[in-house]
């Protein structure tokens, strides 16, 4: 990665010394040299008042030259000479070897769009085009947990923006860093009139200021050099999160001022260290855990990195511990005997003591809500026995905003430990280590057999609630994702997003490396799959020799099918396998369950479920769609005869380095 | 007179479950499938009753009618209680048909795809 501390070249070109905010200065001047002192509009008034009884305004009228200046169009601008600010802006951003630029053209950014094309050369970062902001948004997010690297997304920093919100807010409760950049026209004076001035704003980051971990709008090329090495430092500091910049079009077409040709410079970036939690707690934690009978670990988005995953198996192999996976990340092998979170309630309901890592809800791990109760309320109720110690780690707390109630019901805590899980492990472990007794020792290694003992009784059922409804017609989930996993077993997969399919894959498939699952969208706002799964692929592309498949929803690709043509255009290799259960299933459950506390039959109008919760009639043809974005597509398969042989045909399409779908008529769930 | 009690009230309960069971058995599956989808069982139970993640398992091999028959009542648990205003006793009864119908599947050590 190429840093630089240096300061920057000077221009040799001298031109015309024309900045527009320095073109602006000037006309403030002579405004004040004609306009008439506070003291003379005094005067004139009391003499006026005097000679005639009459009403007079309270001050001269303005003479012509000074209308002229208040009202008038400006002149044409003189071109100015010398290096182009949005040039050096591009050379900010190559210092930290972004890889692409997910976005929609716009003229807001048209500046800058241009000098990454032509001054940039279009190499990192490469310039991706995009359909939708929600899509670069998302493309984004499923990059980074690919790769651990960010991308940056451009949009219009109003409509644009706009677009991108719901993209924004899923990876900021997936504590994903994407670097959003939106184009304004923030002086009003100067900019075109109409559509380019609707799309501007005072405060474009308004828009996202509660989901987003920092913003700024640059006023100068300097500025912006520190802000943008300051976003990414702050994006990519554990929690990472989006961060926002405005873009000024004016900053962007501006010559680089005349005072800042000898003196700009791009700031070094360095990483920042992960916060680690106190060294007192995690010794407090670990005697805990050492002694506990029964202690329970479990796991949400803990483990950022592959080394996450080894460091989460070692504490659980010391404390011969089950895990429970939360799956917000790879955080445990699933063909491990310690993943035992198929048992979760047991486990949960015995527990002594019990350790979150990451968890993005606390309370709902160790409680539980019925949807069930008089008046909608609902049933509240714990899960866990009477003087069971909870401990956590988490860096959510680092960066709690008030408005968006991500941070869900409130729990207290035994041990709360302010941090960051994976940075915090190897100190924990140690203490762990250190506090077990040699007479704990044998008592850990029983419970120890009792878990493997669990782990094998847990897959022999597994597989036999998989074989249920295995010739079904619409095809059951557990034999979609069996059929899948039969055609990418001996390739290094990653499955980059999944809709709701029961959790078969992570039930079915061995999943023993990080990027074998990537885990949810965070905000669990529909449309972040198919875009997601795009740029999850394109980054296991980059890395090379991954392959990269999708479950997706079919509710969900309505919200961005443009994505489809972003992977067709860009030649990024992705099989998407449809879970077309041709509703919004969520949906229908929850007008069923009024209907049904209401005393009410629920309407069903033409469809299969209740009226407004269906996607049929007509029903969607998927491959059709994809294939007119230039996919290689099959489908809609019914018969599960039929899908493992287009799934082999499919797997060969993605292995030539195009992306393919196959649409499956699927069970609900 | 205690026990007499207790006989007739035994064979009251005796009688009552001979005549659920005769009424699931004089059930239609065929209707029991149309009454299954139709009140949205398989919704979160599947097509068929095969259960997943929003719902258990109910076929094959179904519970007892009764049993089923009071959950549907009056369960206050994640599913939503069916009143007889919204699903009939007849409907119930059809729907068990139905879920009795459906056969079992293969043995899960006999599907390659389950032992990879």
């Amino acid at each position: 990665m190429a840093r630089k501390d240096t300061r920057r070249q000077g221009s040799a070109v001298k031109g015309p010394d024309v900045s527009r905010r320095k073109f602006m200065a000037g006309v403030a001047l002579t405004g004040a040299a004609t306009t008439v002192s506070a003291q003379d509009a005094v005067n004139a008034a009391a003499a006026e008042t005097a000679a005639t009884p009459a009403r007079r305004p309270s001050a001269r009228r303005p003479d012509a030259r000074m209308a002229a200046a208040e009202t008038g169009t400006p002149k044409e601008l003189a071109k100015a000479v010398g290096p182009d600010g949005s040039d050096f802006m591009v050379d900010v951003v190559k210092t930290l070897d972004i890889a692409y630029v997910c976005s929609n053209p716009a003229s807001s950014f048209r500046a800058f769009h241009e000098s990454l094309i032509d001054h940039g050369g279009n190499k990192k970062p490469e310039f991706l085009t995009c359909t939708h902001e929600e899509t670069s948004v998302a493309m984004g997010h499923g990059y980074f947990k690919a790769t651990g690297k960010p991308l940056m997304m451009l949009c219009h920093g109003t409509v644009g923006l706009q677009h991108a919100t719901m993209a924004i807010y899923n990876a900021w409760v997936d504590r994903v860093p994407v670097i959003c950049i939106g184009g304004t026209d923030l002086d009003a004076a100067y900019r075109a009139p109409g559509v380019p001035t609707i799309h501007s704003a005072q405060d474009i980051n308004a828009l996202v200021r509660d989901y987003t971990k920092w913003d700024d709008q640059p006023v100068s090329l300097q500025h912006f050099a520190q802000s943008f090495v300051r976003a990414y430092k702050i994006a990519m500091t554990p929690p990472h999160e989006p961060v926002m910049i405005a873009l000024d079009l004016g900053l962007q077409q501006e010559p680089v001022r005349a005072h800042e040709r000898e003196t700009l410079y791009i700031p070094k970036y360095v990483p920042t260290a992960p916060p680690q939690a106190d060294a007192n707690a995690v010794k407090e934690a670990a005697r805990l855990l050492a002694n506990a009978e029964r202690p329970v670990i479990v796991a949400d988005r803990a483990a950022r990195t592959p080394n996450g995953m080894r460091l989460l198996v070692e504490l659980a192999e010391t404390l011969q511990a089950p895990v429970i996976d939360q799956r917000g990340r790879m955080n445990m092998p699933n063909t491990h005997y310690l993943n035992q979170t198929g048992r979760t309630a047991a486990l949960i309901g015995n527990a002594d003591v019990i350790i979150g890592l990451e968890l993005g809800d606390y309370w709902a791990t160790v409680n539980g809500f019925v949807d069930n109760g008089h008046d909608g309320i609902g049933l509240n109720e714990t899960r866990i026995k009477p003087g069971t110690k909870l401990i956590g780690i988490n860096s959510t707390g680092l960066v709690t905003k008030s408005n968006y109630q991500d941070f869900q019901r409130f729990q207290s805590l035994d041990i709360d430990m302010a941090g960051d899980a994976e940075a915090s492990l190897p100190a924990l472990i140690e203490a762990v280590k250190a506090a077990i007794s040699s007479d704990r020792r044998a008592a850990m290694e029983k419970r120890g057999e009792a878990l493997k003992k669990a782990y094998a009784d847990g897959h022999q059922r597994t597989k036999a609630a998989a074989a249920v409804a295995w010739e079904a017609s619409p095809i059951s989930t557990a034999r979609l994702a069996a059929e899948i996993y039969a055609q990418i077993k001996d390739l290094d997969y990653s499955l980059v997003s999944s809709a709701n399919v029961s959790g078969w894959p992570n039930r079915l498939w061995r999943m023993e490396k990080h990027h074998n699952w990537l885990g949810g969208s965070g905000g669990a706002g529909q449309g972040y799959s198919a875009p997601a799964a795009i740029g999850a692929a394109l980054g296991n592309r980059d890395i090379g020799g991954r392959f990269s498949v999708s479950i997706q929803a079919d509710g969900d690709l309505m919200y961005t099918p443009g994505s489809l043509w972003t992977a067709a255009r860009h030649k990024i290799p992705l099989l998407s396998v449809m879970h077309n259960n041709r509703g919004y299933h969520q949906e229908v459950m929850h007008v069923q369950r009024l209907a049904n506390r209401r005393n009410r039959v629920a309407a069903l109008g033409m469809d299969r479920s209740p009226i407004g919760t269906s996607i049929e009639n007509p029903d969607i043809d998927y491959a059709t769609l994809a294939k007119s974005m230039g996919y290689w597509s099959a489908g809609p398969i019914k018969d599960p005869a039929e899908l493992g042989p287009t799934l082999k045909r499919a797997v060969q399409v993605v292995q030539s380095g195009q992306p393919a779908l196959v649409d499956v008529w699927t069970q609900p769930r | 007179m205690k026990s007499r009690s207790v006989a007739i009230g035994l064979a009251a309960l005796a009688a009552s479950l001979v005549s659920w069971q005769a009424s699931a058995v004089a059930a239609s599956a065929e209707n029991g499938k149309a009454a299954f989808l139709r009140h949205g069982c398989w919704q979160c139970h599947g097509y068929q009753g095969q259960g997943g993640i929003a719902g258990l398992r109910l076929a094959p091999n179904p519970i007892p009618f009764e049993t089923l028959s009071n959950f549907v009542r009056t369960t206050n648990r994640a599913m939503p209680p069916f009143s007889k205003a919204i699903l009939s006793d007849e409907d119930l009864a059809d729907i068990y048909a139905y879920l009795q119908s459906i056969p079992n599947g293969p043995d899960p050590g006999s599907i390659p795809l389950l032992n990879q």
